[in-house]
């Protein structure tokens, strides 16, 4: 039976691995390969690194840390940020990542996800895909809308809607994540995962507001959702993955450990 | 000499570090004549089955496959890898493949939120056939699984192990003499995969 999956974020800032807080601004944690290697060792299922002052920077993602990650850890991780065209992510493949997260670029470019699809197979294209509450706006039927640019830009997109336009395309998995919840650490928001995991063929992970290993559960029980990523609770908090997972299995979970 | 055959399909960078991780000096060969002085050959991929079909003939390794099985070379497969070594899969309209097991793939059916494809993370594998690669669990063990085929042999002789998707027990290990298949990436399953990996390193091509 296939087991939910709990992952790690990583939030690349100048080489280091950093927490948003929310109101709070950001905080460094430490550097992104000892720290991969320590989540590896505790059992994390999968791990997330986001470049994320890449694009603002007008760079390329870091494939030299790419490379560095993938030497030291043996589990699936996928990578974003600074990703703006099919050579980047042909790049960051080769160095040894499995998949690839577009955001903001996929909103602009819907069609590099047809494009990265076809070159690298959908299982290696992760629509990255922040939604922000909108309630009663008829626009906005699921009642989400897709932001971009962590969350300031609005983009007109209802959130379901284009999440079945990306698997259409060819997005073989997405993270949904909460702009409204994010650093909140009250909870993910359950309803709009929900919403999309009966509204696609693909796996769906939830992201953002995980506070307590009841919000994990949650995410699995009423969000639906395939994993659920977590970044604080990690970071800051210092819970271990492995012990995470263990209180997941006796709440009813099914989870590797 | 440990070889990875390099014919295009996918991200082969991550089966070269975690056979180095585990002690091993893997090297990527791109031509038959080259990996038929391997004494162990590791077959990967990821891809659509007609690209690697057409990529792996014209490297000749659709040939050097059948040989190095005849011959008892230890050989790996693993994913697509794996479900080329059928006579056909239904992949792409309908590949033929290379026909060294006997049996078809076919595709999982989506049925959201339960049954998503591809049927990707980490399930457990029964393995109730002992073999010199898998260690002689009593539980069946977790690996990472990320494809949206999967095999029927039509001879359940072929197979070692078996995994559960929505309800179908599907083929999650195969194999026959020195040929060894993992549906599964070892390679991207941790402690459990990079064992798997550490034994083929020293498996001397006999299954059992």
């Amino acid at each position: 039976m296939l087991m939910k999956r709990l992952i790690i974020c990583l939030d690349i800032r100048g080489g280091m691995v950093t927490k948003g807080v929310k109101f709070v601004g950001n905080q460094d944690v430490g550097d992104p390969v000892s720290l991969a290697h320590k989540y590896y060792e505790q059992g994390v299922d999968e791990m997330v690194f986001y470049d994320i002052t890449a694009s603002a920077e007008n760079r390329p993602i870091d494939i030299d840390m790419v490379r560095r990650v993938a030497e030291q850890i043996f589990i699936p991780f996928t990578v974003g940020g600074g990703l703006g065209s099919l050579a980047d992510m042909r790049a960051a493949l080769l160095a040894g990542a499995d998949k690839v997260s577009l955001n903001s670029l996929a909103v602009s470019q819907p069609d590099i996800i047809r494009q990265g699809a076809r070159e690298f197979g959908n299982q290696c294209i992760v629509l990255g895909l922040d939604a922000k509450r909108r309630p009663n706006d008829a626009r906005f039927p699921s009642g989400c809308e897709v932001v971009v640019r962590g969350g300031r830009t609005p983009t007109g997109l209802d959130v379901v809607e284009w999440a079945k336009r990306a698997v259409d395309l060819g997005a073989g998995e997405i993270t949904l994540n909460s702009i409204d919840a994010d650093g909140a650490r009250d909870g993910y928001d359950n309803d709009i995962t929900a919403a999309v995991a009966r509204a696609v063929t693909v796996p769906v992970i939830a992201s953002g507001g995980a506070g307590t290993v009841e919000h994990l559960r949650d995410a699995f029980v009423i969000g639906c959702a395939d994993a659920a990523l977590i970044a604080s609770m990690a970071h800051i908090d210092g819970r271990s993955p492995l012990d995470l997972k263990r209180e997941l299995v006796s709440m009813g979970i099914h989870m590797r450990l | 000499m440990l070889a990875i055959l390099d014919y295009d399909a996918g991200n082969i960078e991550s089966v070269r570090l975690a056979l180095r991780h585990v002690g091993g000096d893997p090297v990527f060969v791109r031509d038959a004549a080259e990996a038929a002085k391997a004494d162990r050959i590791v077959f990967p991929g990821v891809g659509s089955a007609a690209q690697c079909m057409t990529n792996l003939k014209a490297r000749g390794f659709d040939s050097l496959l059948r040989e190095a099985v005849a011959r008892g070379t230890p050989v790996l497969a693993i994913c697509i890898g794996m479900q080329l070594l059928f006579d056909s899969s239904a992949e792409d309209g309908g590949v033929a493949a290379l026909g060294i097991l006997p049996g078809t793939v076919k595709r999982f059916i989506p049925d959201a939120p339960k049954t998503k494809v591809p049927h990707m993370g980490w399930n457990t594998v029964a393995m109730p056939t002992p073999h010199p690669l898998l260690p002689d669990a009593r539980e069946p063990d977790a690996f990472y699984f990320v494809h949206s085929y999967y095999a029927q042999p039509a001879d359940p002789g072929v197979v070692y192990g078996t995994a559960d998707y929505c309800g179908l027990a599907f083929t999650a290990m195969a194999g026959t003499g020195s040929l060894f298949a993992a549906q599964f990436h070892p390679e991207k399953s941790g402690p459990a995969g990079l064992d798997i990996l550490r034994r083929f390193l020293q498996w001397d091509g006999r299954p059992c």
